[in-house]
């Protein structure tokens, strides 16, 4: 099974991120991702840049509104995910539980979905398939 | 009283539906820090006590030990460590029962050894750490032991899998399992084999086989010899974890590398290889945008790396790079047929077999017609290798009724239908012999 940390942090945290040892922070997160890779779960990941650099599309009305910079009221903000392989939620957890963060942040963990979690026989699943193959045969 | 605080929820755990639950979640949070530490802790105790066996039972113990505290104390912040300490407590007070003052001397010296003299820290070097589970793999894998008992011995110790797991993966009683373990861990003891990385002049021959221990996990997970699922993902998927592990603890070789690079490539057309009916699809009928582009993307990657390394490709890395063409092709037509007969004719070169020349045979009629391909066919057939082989006759039938000689195209497609075990390959083949 598949799992996504999706790591959130609030204003706070950011902040007090700043004030670190930005070597120490990497040299930290460096050994973390290693010992994923060491142990053949880590599948992927991306780190975010500055939440101030993006933007938001909000569907609340039709058609929807482009806004600068983070979500307005959320106390949150998503910086990053990890993809791991694992056995089931309880060794996603403890993989997340070793992840160097201090307190304000948070690790989402969620199962990603598989082909098996769709109906086979759908034909909007099968197309999807479909696009998502063209695109990425576009990008190559 | 705090030991009638810890025991309230131990005792009511054994009484009520709801604290079953619980229990089940302690043994679960247990497992799954099992999986991720069981090869650390079991090299470490290795190295602490000098034999594999031993040091699995006493882990063994230990994780018993983290079952009956953890649900009331909790996980512990660092839980290799408790489990490997708990497990080194155990092993010293049966030396103490024992009297045998010989063995704890020896230990302790091994682990003023592992802390390079200056035991104060009490933190292991990391890279210490790596080099002992290397060790333990190697010695998983030793050849001493037969192929049945390497693979279950890896999965255990490295993988930490229960003997329940294991069986399933190779369906076969866990009573089996248990068995081989048992006698792989005598077996080891009694040939004295050291906890050691192997030395040159045998390296690459263990290397070969640690690998191979891998692909035959990887292969019982999408080519079973029975069973009613014709992939069972999570086993390959756990060879293809562990792979990724040797490949991290050997980051010089490419082919663990190429291994990886394999599997992660083979693994990627999973999702199109079953139909609803649960028959197999092969290879040129897939619907290729069911295959896992990221998946793919990851091999590619490891096959890259394993280039880099710049010592030219071995038997895995040109496996995975036929494994590339087909990943990278969008339709059967516009593969790099061309580039696949090369890479067949370089394996059967360093890893001659009459699968391998079938292979290429079938590879060379895509790349430059059926007449060509059934030159190498008939070399086979006169060579006599694969005589009881459906493939052979059922690939020659397709090259013949191309060729238009299609009386005898339909003798070979029969032929082929009377070699195989499988029903519905049967099927399939009497069907295209019927409609020559």
């Amino acid at each position: 099974m598949k799992y996504m940390l999706i790591m959130r942090s609030d204003d706070a945290a950011v902040e007090a991120y700043e004030q670190l040892d930005f070597n120490e922070v990497i040299a930290a997160m460096g050994a973390y991702n290693e010992s994923l890779i060491k142990a053949g779960v880590l599948l992927g990941g991306e780190g975010l840049t500055d939440a101030k650099e993006g933007f938001v599309v909000d569907f609340d009305s039709t058609p929807p509104v482009v806004t600068d910079g983070p979500y307005g009221e959320t106390k949150e903000l998503f910086n990053g995910f990890w993809i791991i392989q694992a056995s089931g939620p309880e060794e996603a957890a403890e993989w997340a539980k070793r992840c160097p963060l201090g307190p304000g942040s948070k690790l989402e963990v969620r199962r990603v979905t598989e082909l098996e979690d769709f109906p086979q026989d759908n034909e909007w699943i099968q197309k999807e398939a479909g696009w998502r193959e063209e695109l990425e045969g576009k990008a190559r | 009283m705090p030991e009638a605080d810890a025991a309230g929820p131990a005792v009511t755990a054994a009484s009520g539906p709801p604290d079953e639950a619980a229990a089940e979640r302690a043994r679960r949070a247990v497992a799954a820090v099992w999986r991720i530490e069981s090869a650390r802790v079991v090299a470490a105790l290795t190295r602490f006590v000098g034999d594999v066996g031993q040091a699995e039972d006493l882990a063994q113990e230990a994780v018993v030990e983290a079952l009956r505290q953890w649900p009331a104390e909790g996980v512990p912040a660092n839980p290799g460590a408790w489990l490997t300490t708990v497990a080194k407590r155990r092993a010293i007070d049966g030396w103490r029962r024992r009297d045998r003052l010989d063995e704890r001397y020896a230990a302790m010296a091994r682990d003023l050894e592992e802390r390079g003299g200056a035991a104060s820290d009490g933190l292991p070097d990391p890279d210490a750490v790596d080099d002992d589970v290397l060790r333990l793999i190697f010695v998983a894998c030793h050849p001493v032991l037969s192929r049945e008992a390497q693979i279950a011995l890896t999965l255990r110790v490295v993988g930490g899998l229960g003997s329940d797991e294991i069986a399933r993966a190779f369906l076969v009683p866990t009573a089996t399992v248990q068995q081989r373990i048992v006698r792989a861990k005598k077996t080891l003891a009694a040939a004295k084999v050291p906890f050691e990385v192997p030395e040159p002049n045998e390296y690459a021959a263990r290397l070969a086989a640690v690998l191979q221990v891998l692909y035959l996990v990887f292969n019982e997970g999408h080519l079973p010899a029975s069973g009613a699922e014709w992939v069972r993902a999570d086993v390959s998927n756990e060879a293809l974890r562990l792979a990724r592990m040797v490949a991290g603890l050997m980051p010089r070789e490419p082919e663990a590398l190429s291994l990886v690079a394999l599997m992660e490539l083979t693994a990627a057309r999973f999702p199109a290889r079953t139909a609803p009916d649960g028959t197999a699809i092969p290879l040129d009928a897939q619907d290729r945008t069911r295959w896992d582009r990221a998946q793919i993307g990851r091999g590619r990657a490891a096959l890259l790396k394993a280039d880099g390394l710049g010592r030219g490709r071995g038997a895995y890395g040109l496996q995975a790079g036929i494994a590339e063409c087909h990943a990278t092709a969008p339709t059967v037509d516009e593969t790099d047929w061309a580039q696949i007969v090369l890479l067949y004719e370089a394996l059967g070169r360093i890893a001659p077999s009459p699968v391998v020349e079938l292979n290429r045979a079938a590879a060379i009629s895509m790349a430059t017609g059926p007449a060509s391909a059934l030159a190498v066919v008939d070399g086979l057939v006169a060579g006599g290798a694969l005589a009881r082989y459906p493939a052979l006759p059922a690939v020659r039938g397709e090259l013949l009724a191309r060729l238009g000689r299609t009386d005898e195209a339909r003798a070979e497609l029969e032929a082929a239908a009377r070699l195989t075990g499988n029903d519905r390959e049967r099927e399939s083949l009497l069907a295209k012999a019927a409609k020559l």
